[in-house]
């Protein structure tokens, strides 16, 4: 059975408000049967130094990456992983992490890819939750084994492929999550992250810049209130909650964040994350860039 | 390969895969404090950019007196500060032959390219480049 809904009015003012929660609910909730709170980080040992009391971890890259092919695990070993980490298709799922919950908005929308019901995110993430003096500890929690289906990946709402991408240009409004740098082609990978780089510098054409972390506070890491998160996507950008959006960044990771945005806080019915995103687009040969 | 060094990616490759994260955890949180001498100089020390934390390094080398090394990252950066600390806990007080020795690849043999993405091992070998390139600076220039 789901848990309770946070009736927080910070949370409530959000087409989705089922979607977020604050770290007092959480506080309040911890323990409750059927809630499982998933830590994902970009930081692999971060969740081993202290996490949330009950926490399980859910790392991006070995648990939720294919080792072999560059994808997403598919219905087994997503099934596999949820029933080690004590999760059945009834649980509501709450995912944090560090850097604004960048890494757990990522294994958010891959968790919804394989049709995952009740997910949910902690406004403010890992930092909010610590700054606030909660309660953390270094006991990692041994969920008995639950019953989870093997459910279908399902890759054709959520998400799109460079060849839809292709398509999409000119027909639909395509947002670039990333740092202004790396849009304008001035950096070929992102500030601090030289590995991860392309041979092309640039942006896909008709893509406009909103940086991700624009969604969220600068000190607290909560989402921006509605009317601030509307200015920018909708009065600044100009796009619409019933428009066709694909939002892109690097690997996909930055781009699950505002595809949160977009999607639960401020309710468009047709986002998709493009996951191959610039690594894919920058190194593809005879995609069209653009380039200011 | 300098043996203290070549001890710990031993340690590494021969603890079960589950441990080897605690097992870089632990040595994260032995990575010793700066002295004071680069608390009060922050500026001296060199950014490594291959890392996607923020890491710095120093670099001691005077003839005749073995390599000193210092790292700095911060407590929110626990991979960083554990590659930081295997390099210093492996070549620490070793001689400039010693370090400019060890292999650019060695973090290979670890086993944790299975935990953690090839692409943030790559920290290790951003930190390794900038310690060697600073201990033959100081072997031609002292």
């Amino acid at each position: 059975m789901p848990a309770e809904f946070d009736a927080t009015t910070t949370i409530q003012q959000y087409a989705h408000p089922e979607r977020l929660v604050t770290t007092a609910w959480l506080e309040a909730n911890l323990g409750t049967p059927g809630l499982v709170v998933a830590e994902s980080d970009e930081d692999v040992l971060l969740y081993n130094t202290g996490h949330i009391p009950g926490a399980v971890k859910i790392d991006w890259h070995t648990d939720l990456n294919d080792p072999l092919t560059r994808d997403y695990v598919d219905a087994d070993a997503f099934a596999a992983l949820m029933r080690a980490k004590g999760i059945t298709s009834d649980t509501t799922i709450v995912f944090y992490g560090d850097q604004n919950n960048w890494w757990a908005a990522y294994a958010l929308w891959v968790t919804s890819l394989f049709g995952h019901a009740d997910v949910r995110l902690l406004d403010g993430g890992r930092k909010k939750w610590i700054d606030e003096g909660r309660a953390t500890t270094t006991d990692v929690p041994a969920p008995a084994n639950a019953d989870y289906p093997v459910t279908a990946r399902d890759d054709s709402v959520i998400r799109a492929y460079r060849e839809q991408v292709l398509a999409h240009i000119g027909n639909g409004p395509l947002v670039d999550v990333r740092s202004p740098g790396e849009f304008s082609g001035e950096l070929l990978h992102m500030a601090d992250y030289p590995q991860e780089g392309a041979l092309r510098g640039g942006h896909i054409p008709t893509a406009k810049n909103v940086p991700w972390r624009r969604a969220a506070d600068e000190n607290d890491g909560t989402f921006l209130p509605l009317d601030q998160l509307k200015a920018i996507y909708q009065d600044e950008i100009g796009l619409t909650p019933q428009d066709d959006v694909v939002a892109y960044c690097r690997i996909g990771e930055r781009s699950s964040h505002t595809w949160f945005v977009l999607t639960h806080l401020l309710g468009f019915d047709n986002v998709r994350n493009y996951d191959g995103s610039w690594v894919e687009w920058g190194n593809a040969v005879r995609v069209p860039i653009e380039k200011p | 390969m300098r043996d203290a060094l070549h001890e710990i990616v031993e340690e590494f490759a021969d603890t079960p895969k589950e441990l080897r994260l605690p097992l870089l955890l632990e040595f994260a949180n032995g990575l010793p404090p700066l002295p004071q001498h680069l608390i009060d100089d922050r500026d001296a020390m060199e950014p490594v950019e291959e890392c996607t934390a923020p890491l710095f390094l120093a670099v001691d080398v005077a003839p005749g007196e073995p390599v000193r090394l210092y790292f700095d990252a911060p407590q929110e950066a626990p991979t960083s500060r554990g590659f930081a600390a295997v390099l210093h806990a492996g070549l620490d007080g070793g001689t400039p032959e010693e370090i400019l020795s060890t292999p650019n690849d060695f973090y290979l043999s670890m086993g944790l390219d299975d935990l953690v993405t090839p692409l943030r091992m790559r920290g290790m070998s951003g930190m390794l480049a900038r310690v060697k390139r600073r201990v033959a600076a100081g072997i031609t220039t002292g």
